[in-house]
């Protein structure tokens, strides 16, 4: 599992260099959520199937649309279009945008519009239901606000989506500051009980527990589970970890140095 | 079922059914308004075709983009008012900008619920609608047009809104007329001048066109079901060979067919227009009859405002 650590290490510095070439993005979801998306695409999912767009493949939706960077990273690591791509992130004309489209390979919709993903992730999940696909809808726990959320949360239990998990990237951060002073969330896990989802808790940045608590929710699960992924906004380096304003804050030179040799360190 | 007299609405719930029946990747989702909608026969004989969210816009039509996205083409159908206002983020973006095959049927638009009074009407949806690349818009004029419309529907990818009325009203159409998508539809031929109206208002303004023929008057008549894309060509032949236009519907005097029409004319070929639509201010309590009655929407008063422009020709 180190190897999947590492991955991630990697898949971070190419967002560093997407954010510091294209000055824009979200650095520090984007860093929070990584070990999760790596994964996903690494681990769990079978990604030849998604690139071959196979009709029975795995579905992702990233409903935290502005961490797209992440995505792309991951996705061109895994070669659903070439790494130079990353380089016009963000950038006049590109496909690239700094919220994801359908017109980049492996994306299955897009997002960025917050609270639509998991009602989509309903939807294919109703579409899909009784086949092997799994959707994996990746939600922000800022965006746990909108009220839109909570009829999707709502409707995946009356139709017992068994083939849908939601995962939250629990930062306890969002663009104004802590969620708890925005809009409390707590008790989240009793809010998704209440709410007839079983909730499973593991650390965002142990790929050997998410893949373990994914399993473990699958185990005869009669419906849709939500994973909490407790998570540190910024990941990889202590000039942003914990921090608010690293929400979308662009690194200046030094702290691009200084962040590239942080996450350098991370997996070495 | 007579002909002659139906709700749009059922129209398009008896149509759907006959397609569902025969395709099991048509879906209808509806927000606790199988009543409103007459969709109550579509889930009892498509259970499995049929998703119920409760009362929910913004996650119905997710939930349809989500459906869409394997490969069905969903139907979202409640009142206007609801659909096209609280859920216009997730048309924006989950239907719209990711080009699914989502239909939304907003039932009981313009002043329908008239008596329900201002949380309830549905007179801003053609304007909001229109501004979002990538979909398309109709507004069926009676029973006909709405049958069309939803077939073309079923057999189309296309994002698209259809608005109906509520209420029964009178054919305008029969079974051998022709129709062309996204064309203007001729009700009747003159040269003085034209009225171009959509929906409900196609009826008053074909009988108007009739009133001022028994004074003098030759008044074309165009049914401008489609509103999106537009039939630009048939608006300017109107405003060069009858050189006056008065536009009629059920919507506000923004962003709706008056406007398009007198954005049309301004460009291509100006001539002096009256638009006749909901003024900008709230509204009166009453049934649509009674609506359409004190905001002028009769065939007396349109018969007047024709008169007006030819006079001053």
């Amino acid at each position: 599992m180190d190897t999947l650590k590492k991955i991630a290490y990697e898949r971070r510095l190419d967002v560093l260099e997407m954010i510091w070439a294209s000055k824009s993005g979200h650095i520090g979801g984007s860093m929070s959520c990584m070990d999760i998306l790596v994964t996903l695409y690494y681990e769990i999912m079978d990604t030849d199937k998604i690139l071959k767009n196979a009709p029975d493949r795995d579905r992702f939706i990233l409903s935290k649309g502005h961490c797209a960077e992440a995505l792309y990273a991951v996705l061109a690591d895994k070669g659903f279009f070439p790494k130079e791509d990353l380089k016009t992130f963000g950038k006049f004309d590109t496909a690239l945008a700094e919220h994801p489209t359908k017109k980049i390979p492996g994306v299955e919709i897009a997002t960025g519009a917050l609270g639509h993903g998991l009602s989509i992730g309903v939807g294919m999940a109703l579409g899909l239901k009784n086949t092997s696909s799994t959707i994996y809808v990746l939600m922000g726990d800022g965006e746990l606000a909108e009220g839109s959320v909570w009829e999707a949360i709502m409707a995946a239990n009356k139709y017992s989506l068994n083939n849908l998990i939601a995962i939250i990237d629990r930062n306890y951060l969002q663009i104004s500051g802590e969620t708890k002073d925005i809009m409390p969330l707590e008790s989240l896990v009793g809010k998704f009980e209440y709410f007839g989802w079983p909730v499973l808790l593991c650390d965002a940045h142990n790929p050997e527990r998410i893949i373990a608590r994914i399993k473990e929710g699958r185990q005869g699960n009669a419906g849709p589970f939500a994973l909490i992924a407790e998570s540190i906004k910024g990941k990889g380096s202590s000039l942003m970890e914990y921090k608010t304003e690293w929400h979308h804050q662009i690194p200046n030179e030094a702290q691009y140095k200084q962040m590239k040799e942080d996450l350098r360190h991370g997996y070495q | 079922m007579d002909i002659n007299k139906v709700s749009c609405r059922k129209a398009f719930t008896s149509t759907l059914e006959k397609i569902a029946a025969q395709n099991d990747t048509i879906f209808m989702v509806c927000t606790d308004s199988r009543g409103s909608v007459t969709a109550e026969g579509f889930a009892d004989k498509f259970p499995a075709q049929f998703i119920e969210v409760g009362i929910a816009e913004q996650n119905a039509v997710g939930i349809a983009a989500g459906l869409a996205t394997i490969g069905k083409n969903v139907f979202v159908a409640g009142p206007a008012c609801f659909l096209t206002a609280r859920s216009y983020e997730q048309i924006k973006v989950d239907v719209a900008y990711n080009h699914l095959s989502v239909k939304i049927i907003g039932v009981s638009g313009g002043v329908s619920y008239g008596p329900l009074g201002g949380t309830h009407t549905a007179l801003h949806d053609i304007a909001g609608m229109r501004a979002l690349p990538n979909i398309q818009v109709f507004v069926p004029s009676d029973n006909f047009t709405t049958t069309l419309i939803t077939e073309y529907l079923a057999k189309n990818d296309c994002p698209a809104y259809m608005r109906t009325g509520r209420g029964d009203v009178p054919a305008i159409y029969c079974e051998s007329d022709n129709f062309e998508m996204h064309k203007a539809k001729k009700v009747c031929e003159g040269n003085d001048a034209t009225i171009i109206a959509c929906g409900e208002m196609v009826y008053p303004a074909k009988m108007a066109a009739e009133l001022l023929k028994q004074e003098g008057v030759s008044v074309r008549v165009l049914d401008m079901f489609c509103l999106k894309p537009y039939d630009e060509e048939s608006i300017i032949s109107a405003a060069k060979e009858t050189k006056a236009i008065v536009t009629v519907e059920e919507h506000s005097i923004y962003g709706g067919l008056g406007e398009l029409v007198c954005a049309v004319t301004a460009q291509n070929c100006p001539v002096p227009v009256k638009v006749m639509g909901f003024p900008d201010e709230e509204y009166k309590i009453g049934s649509s009859a009674e609506l359409f009655e004190h905001y002028g929407f009769t065939p007396p008063n349109i018969a007047q405002e024709v008169k007006k422009l030819v006079k001053a020709k």
